[in-house]
């Protein structure tokens, strides 16, 4: 498997940032002589929210590992080859039960590098099955890592995957800044073995969207401004074509929060976010609809939360006693990355929410 | 803070606040200036282009600071930002260069 790195893990790096205590004290403790950052629970109440409920459950999203063939700069799993942790079997089989039993429309698949599971065919078959919609967040340099992931595309399509692929940029400077050396080459080659089985193509039922997040201290800028030119480059350079682009802001968490502390910039990108906050995007967070499931069967509110070892809010909190009803009751937990969700036009991992 | 700089990186927040002196005048402006900057015939990318351009050549701090931002999270890369800003330079060295048709046809005039 060919390995991209633009740096390691924390936690092979033992950066007391790998403990989600001493993350949370960081997000919640401005460093010394700042004032505090306004708390995200004040915000929401001054916006009519005491707590944060979740409305009609649409999606289980399931992060089958932490295992990836790239170490990203900006990866808020701290994901890399050096990870371990991969979703078993049985919390997969856990998983298909409570799609099945409470008839889940949609099951988002993430990781890591979902592909590397040595289950995950055999859980998309399932869930095929089962009739659910099926997402695939995909980091694209997967498919050419090694001959036995050239045959993804093909897999993808078959079993009717959406696929969110990862793509900073259509320039090759920004997105290996971000996600290590020649991954650019590699993402436009697996975007045109996508392209060439359908994915993308007008008239074609396969999704192909891509996932943009800013590779710096920066917000995402216009959403609909940035797929125009992302379609406009990317096909006059490479005629590659796609369907949507999503833009997600970077939360500060694990490697994203090292860069922001490392760079200078942590304080201001929180006050950013803290000063962008916008209401209007509570009704849509994705929290809402979600529950997020994690490599060893506990549930969280979302992906960040999961990072941050701060499961759902409720007695059943694993994917084995799974009861949308209990859930339904819960309070979601929130914390200072929120703001990231929360700042300008939103953002979820499926883009802007407003 | 730096006492001893006149420019202050924190005062670009700031901006908004120049209404507290003539609101009437800074409110026109602010619209007009969001206005300008709405996508239209040319894109916002592009317009955020012009304006890190523009500020290069009036050498504004704040502007340079904040249209590097804004061009990054409107897609641009670094590539472009560098070329906008030599636009900026070539024409700034045009403009003095041009002008020296008019030193040649004195010279022209009066030099034997």
């Amino acid at each position: 498997m060919s390995i991209r790195q633009a740096t390691k893990s924390l936690q092979s790096r033992h950066n007391p940032l790998a403990e989600t205590m001493f993350q949370l004290d960081v997000l919640n403790h401005p460093s010394t002589g700042a004032s505090e950052f306004k708390s995200f629970t004040t915000s929401l109440r001054e916006a009519g929210v005491n707590h944060l409920k979740p409305l009609k459950l649409d999606t289980l999203q399931v992060n089958v590992g932490r295992l990836c063939n790239q170490s990203c700069a900006h990866c808020h799993v701290d994901a890399g080859p050096d990870r371990t942790e991969i979703m078993t079997k049985a919390v997969l089989e856990y998983c298909l039960e409570a799609i099945d039993r409470f008839n889940i429309p949609t099951v988002d698949i993430t990781g890591g590098a979902p592909e590397l599971n040595p289950h995950f065919r055999w859980f998309v078959k399932e869930c095929h099955e089962l009739g659910c919609h099926i997402m695939d967040r995909c980091n694209l340099t997967i498919i050419v890592s090694n001959p036995k992931y050239a045959d993804l595309p093909q897999f993808f399509a078959a079993h009717e995957i959406e696929l969110m692929c990862s793509l900073p940029h259509y320039s090759s400077i920004r997105t290996d800044h971000q996600r290590g050396a020649g991954v650019f080459d590699d993402s436009i080659k697996a975007l045109k073995m996508l392209n060439a089985v359908g994915y993308g193509k007008e008239n074609s039922n396969l999704e192909l969207n891509l996932i943009q997040n800013p590779s710096g201290a920066f917000l995402p800028g216009d959403q609909s401004g940035l797929e125009l030119e992302f379609k406009r480059q990317l096909k006059r350079k490479y005629d590659i074509d796609f369907n949507r682009l999503y833009s997600i802001t970077n939360l500060p968490i694990n490697r994203f929060l090292e860069y922001l502390i490392e760079s200078g910039n942590y304080e201001s990108y929180m006050q950013t976010l803290i000063e962008a906050f916008n209401p209007a995007t509570i009704d849509q967070l994705m929290c809402r609809n979600m529950i997020s499931v994690g490599w060893n069967g506990y549930l969280y509110d979302c992906d960040f939360n999961q990072m941050l070892e701060l499961k759902v809010a409720s007695a059943k909190n694993h994917i084995r006693d799974f009861d949308e009803v209990a859930l339904s009751e819960r309070n979601i937990v929130v914390n200072q990355h929120c703001y990231g969700c929360t700042a300008g036009a939103g953002s979820s991992c499926g883009g802007n929410l407003i | 803070m730096n006492q001893k700089s006149y420019f202050q990186p924190e005062d670009l927040k700031k901006f908004g606040n120049i209404t507290e002196f003539q609101e009437a005048m800074g409110t026109k402006f602010f619209d007009y200036y969001n206005e300008v900057f709405r996508e239209g015939a040319l894109t916002a990318r592009e317009k955020a282009l012009i304006a890190l351009a523009v500020a290069h050549t009036v050498q504004c701090p704040y502007c340079i600071d904040a249209y590097t931002s804004d061009c990054l999270a409107k897609g641009s890369d670094e590539e472009q930002m560098m070329e906008a800003v030599h636009v900026s330079a070539a024409i700034r060295a045009g403009a003095s260069l041009v002008n020296s048709v008019m030193m040649m046809n004195q010279v022209k005039q009066v030099a034997m």
